[in-house]
């Protein structure tokens, strides 16, 4: 069985900076699996290669075994690549009820309905209830998304990318910014995400990588550095020193 | 995928509580029906009025128009004109080459000019940034223009298109010299459109070009095509430009250049800006708004009146109309408050 996503010598150059450098990585069925690396090691660009945001200058990108690296960040999406954003990008007139309904829809294929009226099909709002209720958003679900406690909107960010039912879900950096208070609410959301969707977590925040993955893979100048399970990583020398020494002097 | 953690039953109070939330913008508000018997009284009330109330309602259907793209899907344009137009002309040409029969030649205005928005929407796609959409449509509304102006003996060119007759409305209204059938007509016209515009924003697919508007970057992560959505409302706005350009054509009898002139793309924006974008209602309230302020600046100073109305469009925006909008109910709960102290 191919992995549930795949690159293969990924490569991305802005002019003379190799930003993300030949990286192979396997996301595997069902993954818990991170990836760290210091401030500018090329973690968000590793993710718009993946999502499609930025073109590839070399390398493929396979989703559950099909070459995806020529699709369109829309066809990745339809394709069941789902991903957050480090910072929050709703709809922020929207309310959380509107927003997790048009993720739904999109998905079902009702996306583009011209005629049929908002709240008239049960299984969508089944959906939406029960995405509302699972993401802690039932207080504040029929409120505009911009007057929302920004722990709320970071539940609502993930709960988006859920909506559309992913294979494979990025989590770029979840818990950033998230004052202390609403933190706990936010892990054990994310411990409570369903077995069968793969996650990729872009994490600057260590306590969260340590207790959320699995496995862990560490970027370093754009380019793949090591990879091991959690206590792999944690014992590696080397890493320690490009890595977690250094964070630690900052 | 994620059945078995979708399956648990969901909590009815919660989905009673989503399914209100979704239905909250097409409930019929009190506001809104109101606006509608004016609308008709206005018809029965102000007989001697027909003239001017006809060029307001096709003004504000032309707004409408506008707002469709401008408030729900975001997307700018200084060219709305071309659409408004190309309508006129068609439908001009309708009655002296085909058929004199108004709807026929509303149909196929509608037709034409949504065919212009097909054609020259993805044009605005390409490059998504404010400014190249404003010259784009700018571009377009400016070759159309000179092509009718070129065109002289289709469109009679300067000289406008002579000899525009239009028959009874459904063979028994004739359009007559008060304006009365064609206001009428217009405001049936308008009324039904604005009922579908409605409809449209308030579907699914309204609710994506408002996430597209607000977030296309999001949109786009979601797998929302947004080029196509964008590319129909386009396409839709413009098929209800061009039936109020031929409303125009055909309650004046009579189509000149000046229909694909910049004022008129220029004046649309002002009219919805003035009226409020995004709520479906600016673009009528707006030309309602536009022609008395017009009517009254050019009667207190005939050759000033721009200078007015450029004031005013200049308050209307800096001080934002949510703010205008909530004056009164903000000074009466200030009265209150002070009565009490």
């Amino acid at each position: 069985m191919s992995a549930a996503l795949q690159t293969i010598n990924l490569e991305k150059r802005f002019g003379g900076l190799v930003a993300t450098n030949k990286v192979s990585l396997v996301l595997e069925h069902g993954a818990r699996h991170a990836l760290i690396g210091p401030n500018g090691a090329g973690k968000t660009t590793f993710v718009n290669l993946l999502t499609g945001v930025l073109p590839t200058d070399g390398g493929r990108i396979l989703l559950d075994g099909e070459d995806v690296t020529a699709r369109s960040q829309i066809q990745r999406a339809r394709l069941g690549l789902g991903r957050t954003f480090q910072i929050n990008q709703l709809f922020a007139a929207m309310t959380p009820v509107e927003s997790i309904g048009l993720a739904v829809s999109e998905r079902m294929g009702g996306g583009g309905d011209i005629w049929r009226r908002l709240g008239s099909r049960r299984d969508i709002l089944s959906e939406i209830a029960e995405l509302v209720e699972r993401f802690r958003l039932t207080d504040v679900m029929d409120q505009p998304t911009r007057a929302l406690p920004y722990g709320k909107q970071r539940l609502l960010e993930i709960a988006l990318a859920l909506a559309g039912n992913p294979r494979v879900l990025l989590l770029d950096e979840p818990a950033a910014g998230v004052p202390e208070a609403e933190r706990g609410e936010l892990l054990e959301t994310l411990a409570e995400l369903p077995r069968d969707v793969s996650i990729l977590l872009i994490e600057h925040d260590m306590d969260l990588v340590f207790s959320f993955a699995e496995r862990i893979t560490v970027l370093v100048n754009g380019t793949h550095f090591a990879e091991g399970s959690v206590a792999e990583i944690m014992a590696d020398a080397r890493v320690q020193e490009v890595y977690l020494g250094s964070d630690e002097h900052a | 995928m994620t059945d078995t953690f979708l399956s648990a039953t969901p909590p009815a109070p919660i989905r009673q509580r989503a399914a209100r939330d979704l239905t909250r913008r097409a409930r019929w508000k009190p506001a809104e029906i109101l606006f509608w018997l004016c609308a008709a009284a206005s018809f029965f009330l102000l007989p001697d009025q027909h003239l001017l109330l006809s060029e307001i309602v096709i003004l504000g259907l032309f707004a409408l128009s506008l707002d469709l793209i401008i408030g729900y899907a975001g997307v700018v344009t200084l060219g709305h004109g071309a659409f408004f137009g190309l309508g006129a002309y068609v439908a001009g040409l309708t009655s002296i080459h085909l058929t004199a029969e108004p709807l026929t030649g509303l149909a196929l205005a509608a037709l034409a000019a949504a065919a212009l928005g097909l054609a020259t929407g993805p044009l605005l796609l390409l490059r998504a940034s404010d400014l190249t959409r404003l010259m784009v449509t700018l571009g377009v509304a400016m070759l159309l223009y000179e092509a009718a102006n070129k065109a002289s003996w289709l469109t009679g060119g300067a000289d406008g298109l002579q000899g525009v007759m239009i028959d009874p409305l459904l063979g028994r209204f004739e359009f007559d010299l008060f304006g009365t059938t064609a206001y009428g007509y217009c405001l049936i016209v308008t009324f039904v459109l604005t009922l579908i515009a409605r409809r449209i924003v308030t579907s699914p697919y309204g609710l994506s070009l408002r996430a597209i508007r607000d977030n296309a970057l999001r949109a786009r992560s979601m797998g929302i095509p947004v080029g196509p959505r964008l590319l129909a409302i386009y396409a839709f706005s413009a098929l209800i430009a061009g039936i109020a350009g031929a409303l125009l054509t055909q309650t004046t009898m009579f189509v000149s250049l000046d229909v694909l002139a910049f004022h008129r793309s220029a004046d649309v924006l002002l009219v919805l800006v003035l009226g409020g974008v995004g709520y479906l209602y600016g673009g009528l309230i707006g030309a309602v708004a536009f022609k008395l302020l017009q009517d009254w600046f050019s009667a207190l100073t005939p050759q000033y009146w721009m200078f007015w109305m450029g004031l005013v469009l200049l308050v209307v925006v800096l001080i934002g109309r949510d703010r205008i909008q909530t004056l009164p109910r903000t000074l009466m709960r200030r009265l209150h408050a002070e009565g009490r102290a």
